[in-house]
């Protein structure tokens, strides 16, 4: 048989089907209207897609409430943040917790058996913090989670560590020299939805203190019809576009979500919700700066990234492909120790106070040796037979 | 009896393989040896050769190998010569161009370097192809035309990379070497500068690519559809129209009140191409020189409507000061 150019369209056509099948998302595609009609603001979605993330996303059950009981600090040994609740609530947090974070591996995950006031594993240290980061997030940033409120389940569904975070980007391998042409693009980007935009949007916005602040470094935009002075640059734009990508896939939303169509920058012609998404970028920057960043050194090496730096917050860690983590679950009103600092023994859970370092005497309580070295100089180095020590 | 009336060439017409008229005297002679290819003659002329290259041909085809060669080599030095990466991950390599805080002034090869000879052989080699055409149809005899088209795509592709960049005072303004990449640059271009769909020349070069589309449909589809009456003797058909002009001036007479002549539609044709990337490149040209956002410049001269604020008011958080209480508006 002679090759025809019918017979190639045919091959190409079968082929290019074939492609389409494989890849593409099965329709029905769901398109809601959610904004002035003619301007395309629309919110599509996947009745099947829909229907497996709500399956992954629901909130576990919660123990009943207990708030029987003396305040915790007066009958248990180095209770640091949760000392004025009331033991039967306290009791309950821990079991939660348990279930949250360590199902497999249970108390001994952060205690020392038998000597559950020791701090001498670093996982202590870390779910110390890491409760305080859970008040101080619900107490101090109402403009983002609203009144549905974070538990310690919102991110980590039952694994020790979170199954979305990030660590600073590693420029993969590259020619040295002349040919070192690296800039931190045009590869694909897991982070920016499989483009070849930035492979790390997050290290230079959602952590540090650049000069001249993280909003001026994302609002490339011009804001005015004629050049006014602003200097920003299309290359700096590729920067924002890629963070923007990786908050889109993290909520599982288009642009338009946030957006208007029309003028991406325009704040008044926006949705409500990029306000509330805004409140959520500082919400992150915040918490990986004052809460992330300096467990740094708790963390066991092998816990840590190539770089050596600690995981981090992003978008995804709370709400997974969801717009509301676990379709909007109010777990937070069910604890409500968790929710604000009321009860705590210092109000300020960013004060000294309760800083969450590692209490001296108290890892000296343990019977691992290494940990035995007096810790007054922080940070506490981890006990042997941690990993990676 | 062969038919043509078909939406793909059934015919192949063989004659004696020939080299053409001769050339003239100073002219290079052609090379290759001319043969006939049975799949090729499903798409077009199944002679295949001679091939003109001449002096401009050879300068412009070395040029765009060098061009090409730096963009491919820095493309797989970008994933550590690895040829496997190298093919897999192709379409989201690039070789961009130096960073804006370079300026104008010339850059080490590494950070932009590269990309500024790629550019400049690029071009080159795209002027020398220009001169050729115009040389092969001066000396056919025939008008420029194919020159001129050609050259309102190298004003685009000027404009993009280096009249533009010029203007602006940057390098980092132009596009990267690169398939996605290039494709990311025209989104952030579009998001730095307010949207370009609101920049006129934008809407008049998108006018002029979808109207050069149109137009080729229609004339292809007439062409085709009065072939039984000899109607793809077009060129004759401009002095001495016979029944198939006559048939296809009727018809869109009859369908849409109109009609274009076997002369017009092909100078309809032409300028619908050339203005496309003619008017593309005035846009282009114009943003960020003399305008920084297309939205906002649409609104102050009332070619965007104003909408209702659907959600009511949207404040804008960025103008208040201190986004909470424990200090991380300080970090703003």
């Amino acid at each position: 048989m002679r090759l025809t150019i019918p017979l190639l369209a045919l091959v190409g056509g079968l082929v290019l089907a074939f492609v389409a099948v494989m890849t593409l998302q099965r329709p029905p595609a769901h398109i809601e209207q959610i904004g002035y009609r003619g301007t395309g603001m629309m919110d599509v979605s996947n009745p099947a897609a829909i229907a497996a993330s709500f399956a992954m996303n629901q909130a576990p059950a919660v123990l009943p409430q207990n708030n029987a009981g003396p305040a915790a600090g007066t009958i248990y040994k180095n209770v640091q943040v949760l000392k004025n609740v009331p033991a039967g609530a306290f009791a309950r947090i821990m079991v939660s917790m348990t279930q949250w974070v360590a199902p497999k591996q249970g108390c001994n995950y952060c205690h020392v058996a038998g000597n559950f006031a020791s701090d001498a594993k670093y996982t202590k240290r870390v779910a110390r913090r890491m409760i305080q980061m859970t008040i101080y997030t619900n107490a101090d940033w109402k403009s983002h989670v609203k009144n549905v409120g974070v538990t310690c389940y919102t991110c980590h569904r039952g694994h020790n560590l979170p199954k979305y975070v990030w660590f600073n980007g590693v420029e993969p391998p590259h020619a040295t020299g002349l040919m070192d042409t690296e800039t931190g693009e045009a590869r694909p980007s897991l982070a920016a939805d499989g483009s070849s935009l930035p492979y790390d949007p997050f290290s230079s916005f959602l952590a540090g203190n650049p000069k001249g602040g993280v909003n001026a470094m994302i609002n490339t935009a011009g804001t005015t019809a004629l050049p006014n002075g602003n200097r920003m640059s299309i290359q700096q734009t590729n920067w924002t576009y890629a963070l923007m990508m990786n908050f889109a896939t993290s909520l599982g939303v288009n642009c338009e979500f946030c957006h208007q169509s029309r003028n991406f920058g325009s704040w008044s012609e926006s949705t409500p919700k990029r306000v509330i998404a805004y409140y959520g970028l500082h919400m992150v920057r915040g918490l990986n700066n004052d809460y992330m960043l300096p467990l740094t050194d708790t963390f066991p090496h092998d816990m840590l990234g190539a770089g050596g730096d600690v995981a981090k917050i992003d978008c995804s860690t709370c709400h997974q492909g969801v717009s509301k983590p676990l379709y909007g679950a109010k777990m937070a009103k069910a604890f409500p120790y968790l929710e604000g600092p009321a009860n705590l023994a210092d109000p300020n859970p960013k004060s000294p106070a309760a800083s969450g370092e590692a209490n001296p005497a108290m890892i000296t309580m343990t019977d691992a040796p290494a940990a035995a070295t007096p810790a007054s100089a922080a940070p506490a180095p981890a006990p042997a037979g941690q990993p990676g020590k | 009896m062969p038919e043509y009336q078909n939406i793909f060439t059934r015919v192949q017409i063989r004659g004696p393989l020939h080299e053409g008229v001769p050339a003239p005297s100073g002219a290079w002679g052609r090379q290759g040896k001319p043969f006939f290819s049975y799949l090729l003659g499903q798409i077009g002329n199944a002679q295949v050769g001679p091939i003109y290259l001449g002096s401009l041909g050879v300068a412009s085809i070395i040029c765009f190998v060098v061009a090409f060669e730096i963009i491919g080599l820095n493309m797989w030095a970008s994933v550590n010569w690895n040829p496997i990466r190298f093919v897999r991950d192709l379409p989201w390599l690039a070789l961009e161009p130096p960073a804006p805080a370079y300026g104008l002034s010339l850059p080490p090869l590494q950070h932009g370097g590269w990309w500024l000879l790629a550019g400049l052989f690029l071009t080159t080699s795209l002027v020398l192809w220009w001169a050729r055409i115009y040389r092969r149809s001066r000396q056919l005899g025939i008008g420029t035309h194919t020159a001129w088209a050609f050259a309102s795509a190298i004003w685009l592709f000027l404009v993009l990379g280096f009249i533009r960049p010029l203007l602006m005072g940057s390098w980092g303004e132009a596009p990267p070497f690169g398939i996605f990449p290039h494709l990311d640059w025209t989104v952030s271009f579009s998001l730095r500068y307010g949207n370009l769909y609101y920049d006129p020349f934008h809407m008049l070069s998108i006018v002029f690519l979808y109207g050069s589309v149109l137009l080729f449909a229609m004339h292809g589809a007439t062409i085709l559809a009065v072939s039984r009456f000899g109607g793809e003797r077009e060129a004759e058909q401009i002095v001495d129209r016979g029944t198939a002009s006559e048939r296809a001036a009727l018809f869109w007479r009859w369908t849409m009140g109109f009609n274009a002549t076997m002369e017009s539609i092909h100078r309809w044709a032409w300028w619908f191409a050339v203005l496309t990337t003619l008017t593309g490149g005035i846009g282009i040209l114009l943003t960020g020189t003399v305008v920084d956002n297309w939205f906002l410049w649409a609104v102050k001269h009332h070619v965007a409507p104003p909408y209702p604020h659907v959600y009511g008011h949207v404040p804008n958080p960025t103008a208040t000061t201190g986004i909470s209480t424990t200090g991380a508006g300080a970090n703003q």
